[in-house]
This record gives C-alpha cells, structure tokens and sequence, in this order.
C-alpha cells in the first residue's frame, strides 16, 4: 500500500497529463483491437448476439471471388500507383533543386494536387475529366481520336484512380526536396572535379544519399495506398464498378460491414488487411538494408 | 551579313549587361523554367477547368472546348448554394467549419498534454508508452473502425457529432504527439530549470513556458487537423446520416447522387467553394505545411 501510494506521488502528473491519450488507447485502441479479433471468429449483424463461428469467416473469405477481385485491384493500385508517384516527386524535386529561382512557387503549384487530392471535390470532378464527354475525350477530339468513358469502361477505370494517386506527387516531393538540400555540396564538386557527368552524379551520390528519405515516402506511401477509400467510392458511386474494377480492398470492407451488416466478415478482412500491411512492411524494411545507404 | 555585323558588339554587349545583372538566368535555365512552368499548368489545369466550368452555363460545359465561357455566369453558384431537400450549401460550411473548430481545439491540447508527458516528464513505464503510441499511428484505421461503431452505436452516438469530436480529445493521432515532441525537445531545458527555480509546478509550466514555446507545432497541427477534418470523408458517411448535419463532403455527395449528370455546372460551383478555406490555409501558412510535412522525413 505504502509503494503504491509513493509510486503515485512521483508519477502523478506524467500521468495526468498522458490520462487523455490513455483514456483514447484503452478506449478507442485496445478494447476494439480486441474485439474486432473475436468478431473476426463470429457471425454478428448488430442486432442479434454474436454467434462464435471459428474460422468460418476466413474461410469464406479465401472461397470469395469478389475478395480476390478487390485484393487485385487494391495490390495494382498500391504497386503502380505508389512507385510510379515517387519516381515523379524524385524527377520533379530533382528538377526544383538545381538553385532556380522561384522555388518557393514552384513548390507550391506542385503540391497544390496533394492538398485538394484527398477531397470528395476533387474526385467529383476526376469522374467528368475521365467521363464519356469529359476533358479528356474533348482534347482527343481535337486530334480526331475518340476516346471511350474511362470511368466505365472496367479496362480502364483503375487507371483513372492511379492517375489521381500519382497527380498527387506534391507532398512526397516536398520530403525529397528537403532531402536533398541535406546533399552537401562539396560531394557534387569532387565528383566533377573527378570528371562524373550529372547522370552519374545522380547515381553515385544523391539516390544513395537520400535513399533513406525514398524508404519512407516508399511506406508512407504504401500503406496509405492500401488505405485508400474516397476516390474509389466517389468515382465509382459507391459501388466499386465497373464490374467491380475499382473495388478497393476498404470499398469492400466498407460494403460488407456498413451496408450489408456482416460485422463478424468485415472484422476477418480488417485483420486480414492489418496483416497484408504489415508483411508488406516488413519486406520493405528487410529489403532495406541491401538498398538504403544510412551514413556513418 | 552586314546587319549580322553590325549588330556583333551590340549583341556583346547585352550580354554582358546581361550577365551583370542577372548572372543566373542562362539559356538553359530559361528553357527549364518553361518546362517548370508548363508542366505545372497542366497538373493545375483539371482545377482550373474546374472554376472556369463553374462560371459557364450547363450546356456549355461539355461543348465549349475554350478555357474561358462565352457567357459568364453566376447562376451555377447561386443553384448549388441554395442546397438540397430545403437545406443550403451554407449549412454544411457551418457544420463543417464547427466540426474543425472542435477537432483543432480537441487534438491540440489532448495530444501537446501527451507531448509534453514524454518529452519533458518523468513517470513509470515511460518509454513503453511511447513505444507503444509510435506503433499505433502505423495501424490501419479499419481494423478498429467496426468495433468503434459498435460502440458508438451502443451509447446512442450515431447520427450526432460526438463520434466525431470526442476521439479528438483522446490524442488519437500519434502523428501530432511525436511531432510536438520532436519541438518540445529542441526548447532549452535552461528555460525549465529557471521556470522551477522561481517556484513554477510542472503543471504552469506547460501552459506557461512550453505551450508559448511551442507555438509552431501547435499551428502545424491545427493546420493538418483542419485539412484532415475538411477532407475526411470515411467517417463521416459513417456516423452521419441525418441532412442537417451533413458536411460539405457529405453535401457534395448528395449532390452527386441526386443531381448526377444534370447539373455539373453547381457541382462545380460548389465543389470549388468547398476547396477555398483549404487554399487560403495554404496561402498564409504555407510554411507550417511544408514543415510538417518534412517533420517526419528527414531525420526522422
């Protein structure tokens, strides 16, 4: 009793000022981690008790087309959309780091996507850019080429959203450009000093230096690529269509918990996304050390 | 040739002058900036299109190629504003400024009292704590998204704000705790020690010397809070089903359910409303975004 109540008088206050962040953890953290694990192995539609159902859910999950179309779609949307944003941020800052002026606008128009990217606005207006008679059908005409409806043709409906990931390349180029200022300067003379062209410059000297930074837009940007959810259901009306083809792995989730009330199948694919996630994770950070050059 | 010649020391000239006055602006650093700018317009111009379509008449938008409208029109504002089912555009703006204005006030200070616990005092378990609060903001948001609504379905919470407020005053986003932490270490320990000599508590000292201190981070966090709260979209559809509580994403929506292919001129209009208070945010603190934004890439 009396350790308790001295333990109490020398942590009282780190933990009065942590209560809300603890509250929020017990609270809004564990319990649901928990409960989402045992509704995983249940039937539940909120209105009658769970009904403890083992490994059915899982099971039903892997025998599941659809599931297998939305984990295809979301993995073509996280290994195009995320490598292919990063290559344009990459080029991009590279361009902006030269010592031009007006760095600071340039900037700023090119993150400009990446601020609005995210908004319901924005998707609204990707659905009438890529529409039957949107944007880019009118500039093709111009050409004579008549374009089909991106949105709804199931061939290329993905594609518009990778293009949206990708026009948001702003804020990871934000992260490269500081990067890259961290590139001393003295490294670049000797090497043309020691007759390197730029290109081998960019080889030799920045990618290794900033490969730190390429590592964690690179997870940064895959897990928020598995995350992705507005666009989808915008774009495609809620549905994931056409035929499914931008039924994101959170789409579908979204539809088996919050439309048709499966809690129990909703909770198997959350863990099984949590999982995916952090395998693919995990893979980048063991890869790491063959690829990202710390120094020291 | 003659002129070729006569021009000859003429064109030196320039070039010198040239070279004086603006030593960096070469050939090729002209041809760059083009290339800069060019490729700029053409990510600007789906927005650009946007507002210059939200100012054309409906039946113009789809036929008329031209960037700028040959008849200029207010009306698509005017027919967005007035809403949907009686309830106006401007209802959703309320609602949604009153939603950020709570959020920002919540996760400031929840998440800078948490801060201000691991980066200047000392308790049992500390650094399992932080530990643990790093691990969390890595975690997919779905995995606790339905029990959460089991739970706010239970307290009868669904179709109020609370859902959406309330986890703002739990520190919730671990992002902006390891943010302030990272500045509230940069502060001068100095400064504590002096503070506690003229008998301030640990308690007045964060409201009197770090939160003043951390001024910065705290406007980072306001600044994301606002643009994560404006562009939320997942929990809202969630928890809100009611109109009069509808968000501006939410609104929009709607629209886009009910309207559809009829009037894009008002979606337009409104979708471009709904982008201003983001823009103006960007404007005037653009340097707070941009700093958060490299808080957690480099040397992180």
């Amino acid at each position: 009793m009396a350790s308790l109540k001295k333990m109490w008088r020398n942590n009282w206050v780190g933990y009065l000022f942590l209560a809300p962040w603890l509250i929020g953890f017990f609270f809004l953290g564990i319990i649901p981690i928990g409960s989402s694990l045992y509704l995983s192995f249940t039937s539940y539609d909120m209105f009658t008790p769970a009904e403890w159902t083992g490994l059915t859910n899982y099971a039903e999950i892997f025998a599941d087309k659809k599931w297998w179309n939305s984990v295809k779609v979301t993995l073509v949307y996280v290994f195009i959309g995320a490598p292919l944003q990063l290559t344009f941020a990459l080029a991009v800052a590279v361009l902006l780091n030269r010592g031009i002026k007006g760095l600071r606008v340039y900037r700023a128009i090119y993150y400009v996507p990446s601020l609005f990217g995210g908004s319901v606005a924005v998707a609204i207006l990707w659905r009438q850019i890529f529409g039957g008679d949107g944007l880019i059908n009118q500039f093709l005409s111009v050409f004579g080429i008549k374009g089909t409806n991106w949105i709804s043709s199931p061939d290329t409906a993905i594609f518009t959203l990778i293009i949206l990931t990708v026009w948001q390349f702003g804020a990871p180029m934000v992260i490269f450009l500081a990067g890259l200022k961290q590139v001393p300067n003295d490294l670049y003379e000797a090497a043309t000093i020691d007759g390197a062209g730029k290109i081998k410059q960019f080889f030799k000297i920045t990618l290794p230096l900033i490969s730190p930074i390429i590592f964690f837009n690179l997870v940064m940007q895959i897990i928020n690529a598995f995350q992705a959810f507005t666009p989808a259901y915008i774009v495609s009306g809620g549905s994931g269509g056409p035929l499914d083809s931008t039924l994101f792995y959170t789409l579908y989730l979204y539809q088996k918990g919050f439309t048709q009330f499966q809690m129990g199948y909703a909770s198997a694919l959350a863990w099984i996304l949590l999982i995916a996630i952090a395998f693919v994770t995990a893979l980048i950070f063991l890869s790491s050390k063959k690829w990202v050059y710390y120094q020291e | 040739m003659e002129t070729n010649k006569v021009s000859e020391p003429y064109r030196e000239n320039i070039n010198i002058h040239y070279m004086v006055n603006k030593k960096k602006i070469k050939p090729k650093g002209i041809v760059l900036h083009l290339f800069i700018i060019a490729v700029g317009i053409l990510m600007l111009y789906p927005l650009l299109w946007m507002i210059s379509s939200s100012f054309k008449p409906d039946s113009e938008i789809f036929k008329n190629i031209s960037f700028l409208p040959t008849v200029f029109t207010f009306e698509n504002y005017v027919i967005g504003w007035a809403g949907l089912s009686g309830v106006s555009f401007g209802k959703f703006f309320a609602n949604t400024f009153f939603l950020v204005a709570v959020a920002i006030i919540g996760t400031v200070i929840s998440c800078s009292m948490a801060a201000y616990a691991f980066a200047r005092l000392e308790f049992a378990y500390k650094k399992i704590w932080f530990a643990i609060m790093l691990t969390t903001m890595m975690l997919p948001f779905h995995v606790t998204v339905i029990p959460q609504y089991i739970i706010f379905n239970k307290l009868d919470w669904v179709n109020t704000y609370l859902p959406l407020t309330i986890p703002k005053f739990l520190a919730g986003d671990g992002f902006f705790i390891f943010l302030m932490v990272q500045f509230i270490r940069t502060i001068p320990r100095e400064l504590d020690e002096a503070a506690k000599m003229d008998g301030c508590g640990p308690i007045r000292l964060y409201s009197t010397l770090i939160m003043p201190l951390a001024l910065p981070a705290l406007i980072t966090t306001m600044i994301f809070t606002f643009i994560w709260t404006w562009n939320d979209f997942f929990s809202q559809l969630l928890y809100i089903g009611d109109i009069n509580l509808y968000t501006v994403a939410l609104g929009l929506r709607m629209f886009l359910d009910a309207m559809g292919q009829n009037s894009w001129g008002a979606m337009f209009a409104m979708s471009t409303v709904s982008l201003i208070p983001l823009f103006a945010l960007f404007i005037f603190f653009q340097r707070y975004l941009i700093e958060g934004i490299t808080a957690g890439g480099v040397k992180g």
